[in-house]
């Protein structure tokens, strides 16, 4: 069925679950992703069809569960990891940045790391500063592992089993408020991958380029549907896969609008989005730019509790929709 | 692989083992002085018979995480002694074409998972290995070599606990050579016998001779033999001593000469020569005989590495990322 349309909690269950069935050496491990059914319901009944050694309970032990999936990928297995929240990635830090993103290079390319690390991140739960932070310059900056932020159910289910394919360590982040909700677009049947490293263009305008990340890919959506019916033209653009990076379409769209805003949730110091303007500051695109580069990120804070401060910490579609009005309408 | 005192051979094994570690070492510190390697080493000079013997336990497709002190563990489980040396020495037939360099050797002919550049870091991988082979009913044994130090790290902690509640094929070896860097295992633990860890996992915790190759070789087989049926991990405490500085910048500030030379009147290598003299397993001829044979092959490791083309900074790029393939 084409028009089928799930949430991405399910899409992400129907990728783990087709991996399953294509290969016996894929297995979840995680807290609570056994007969819990995961802390946000994503590993749901899988514990129940394939079994408690598939769908692995762990201790609370983040570093240890990663490196037990670090150590079972050397020797055969493919493990997803499931962190319960993307936070808590701070304690397995060691495995994931020191072992499991290095092993390749530093070994002399005898050992490989097929391991996928799936984690919740994002505010927007009242869970507070150590639950719903968005930590993908952590993993972007450190050589050796791919990752991968999906905005929506049908890339998430394309995204996770080229992600589980792949042989290399891949860090697989999944905004928690999009677990719940049906993307636009249907989620097709089948095992389809969607090849990391290639960005999406999500719709196109002539009037500005609108590179977003995550969640703040749909919220983006939103503001390009509201000025497209008044006549100005949006370019979205979502990379899906931050590591690694693919540039070009932003190149090609810039071109044509002269125009580009980088939109992420996470703090605007040091984050992800600035590599976007970073190279495009460096190439020849550049001076096709009519208009300064706008960046809306977060605030540079710990995420809030009180609902209208966490609103307040992150770009809303209120900001989006004034920066993209304000930089159409001041550059011309 | 069996017994050191079963037969000639196996005795054999274990002198020559421990030989070719001991002048493994002592090549690299001299390669060290001469300013023909760079960066740090950690030797083991004085720990030899801890993973001889371990190793003699384990077949070649049982694995082993080590540590930064792990040139040893990687001699002891089979690796070639040219590649090992073209490592250190930068070269592309090195082990990790020059990547990696001492605290990074693996090697997967024999099993071996790579030594590791964080204190800890290797035993939530050799319990994850121990997880695969359980997972795949492959029947063979992780051992994760580590120091004193490492005990104190919460890796160790959450690994052990894992490979007890899921009753991995797994050993958690400590060398426990007295100190990790300048702490002392006195400073550092608030018992007096780290085995005793063991109880706080439920697994058995077992203290052993470390200078005693045939000892660990004991203790070592009755640890496989229970993880291979299927009951679980073992903590093994072996009572070693690092003769040498933790690393080149190590001035001995933390421990005295009488020490240190006590521990040397407990060489590993003399004590096994003197029990298969005493056992007549092999002669004084004989045990002379694997002693040249070590040294020369550490001879002729380093005249080949020496020799051989240095590694190239040109495909540093392709080499971060295993190809996809189509």
């Amino acid at each position: 069925m084409s028009d089928r349309m799930l949430t991405m909690a399910e899409a992400v269950r129907e990728a783990m679950s087709i991996a399953f069935d294509e290969r016996p050496e894929v297995f979840l491990l995680g807290e609570d992703v056994g007969i819990y059914g995961g802390a946000f319901g994503v590993s749901g009944d899988m514990y129940h069809r394939y079994g408690a050694e598939r769908v692995l309970d762990t201790p609370i032990a983040e570093l240890g569960i990663v490196g037990a999936a670090v150590g079972a990928a050397l020797s055969g297995m493919r493990p997803i990891v499931e962190i319960q929240f993307s936070d808590f990635t701070a304690q397995a830090m060691d495995q994931i940045a020191n072992q499991a993103a290095k092993i390749h290079f530093m070994l002399g390319g005898a050992l490989h790391v097929p391991m996928v690390l799936r984690t919740p991140q994002g505010s927007g739960t009242g869970a507070a500063a150590q639950h719903s932070q968005n930590l993908e310059p952590w993993f972007a900056s450190v050589p050796g592992l791919k990752v991968v932020v999906p905005s929506n159910p049908a890339d998430a289910k394309g995204l996770l089993l080229a992600a589980i394919d792949d042989p290399n360590p891949v860090i697989f982040l999944e905004h928690k408020l999009l677990y719940k909700i049906p993307g636009r677009d249907p989620v097709p049947e089948g095992a389809t991958r969607i090849p990391l490293g290639v960005s999406k263009v999500v719709r196109e305008g002539k009037d500005l380029t609108i590179v977003a990340t995550g969640i703040m890919v749909n919220k983006s959506w939103e503001v390009a549907e509201k000025l497209a019916a008044e006549g100005i033209g949006v370019t979205l653009i979502d990379p899906r896969t931050i590591s690694p990076l693919d540039m070009q379409p932003v190149f090609e769209s810039v071109e044509k609008t002269g125009r580009l805003m980088v939109v992420q949730e996470g703090p605007a110091h040091a984050g992800f989005i600035n590599e976007v303007i970073a190279q495009m500051a460096g190439s020849s695109t550049f001076g096709s730019l009519i208009a300064p580069i706008k960046r809306l990120a977060g605030m540079n804070i710990p995420i809030p509790y009180a609902p209208q401060l966490e609103k307040a910490a992150v770009p809303q579609i209120d900001d989006i929709e004034a920066a993209a009005r304000e930089i159409v309408k001041n550059w011309r | 692989m069996g017994h050191p005192l079963s037969s000639p051979e196996h005795a054999h094994h274990a002198l020559l083992y421990m030989w070719r570690i001991r002048k493994f070492e002592e090549a690299v510190e001299d390669l060290f002085g001469r300013g023909m390697m760079h960066g740090t080493m950690h030797l083991s000079i004085g720990q030899e018979a801890s993973p001889t013997g371990m190793c003699m336990a384990m077949t070649l497709q049982d694995q082993i995480t080590s540590t930064h002190r792990g040139h040893g563990h990687c001699i002891a489980k089979g690796a070639d002694l040219t590649r090992m040396i073209a490592e250190l020495l930068g070269k592309k037939i090195g082990y990790c074409g020059g990547r990696g360099g001492s605290m990074h050797i693996a090697d997967v002919e024999t099993g071996n998972l790579g030594a590791n550049g964080v204190v800890g870091g290797g035993i939530p991988i050799a319990a994850g290995a121990a997880l695969a082979s359980k997972m795949m009913k492959r029947g063979t044994v992780a051992v994760s070599f580590f120091g004193d130090g490492a005990m104190n790290e919460g890796a160790f902690h959450e690994a052990a606990n894992m490979a007890a509640i899921w009753k991995l094929p797994m050993i958690l070896f400590c060398e426990n050579n007295k100190y990790g860097m300048s702490s002392s295992t006195e400073k550092a633990f608030a018992i007096d016998n780290l085995a005793d860890r063991g109880k706080g996992y439920g697994i058995p915790g077992i203290n052993v001779d470390g200078n005693d190759v045939v000892a660990v070789y004991e203790v070592a087989q009755v640890a496989v033999d229970r993880a291979k049926a299927g009951e679980g991990p073992t903590l093994i405490i072996a009572e070693t001593y690092r003769w040498k500085g933790h690393s080149r910048s190590d001035k001995n500030l933390y421990r005295t000469k009488e020490e240190i030379e006590e521990w040397r009147t407990k060489d590993p290598i003399p004590k096994f020569i003197a029990r298969v003299l005493e056992e007549g397993v092999l002669t004084q001829e004989q045990c002379d005989l694997i002693q040249n044979d070590a040294i020369e092959a550490i001879k002729a490791a380093v005249n080949e590495a020496v020799k051989a083309e240095p590694a190239e900074p040109s495909g540093l790029l392709d080499a971060v990322f295993k190809a996809v393939s189509a």
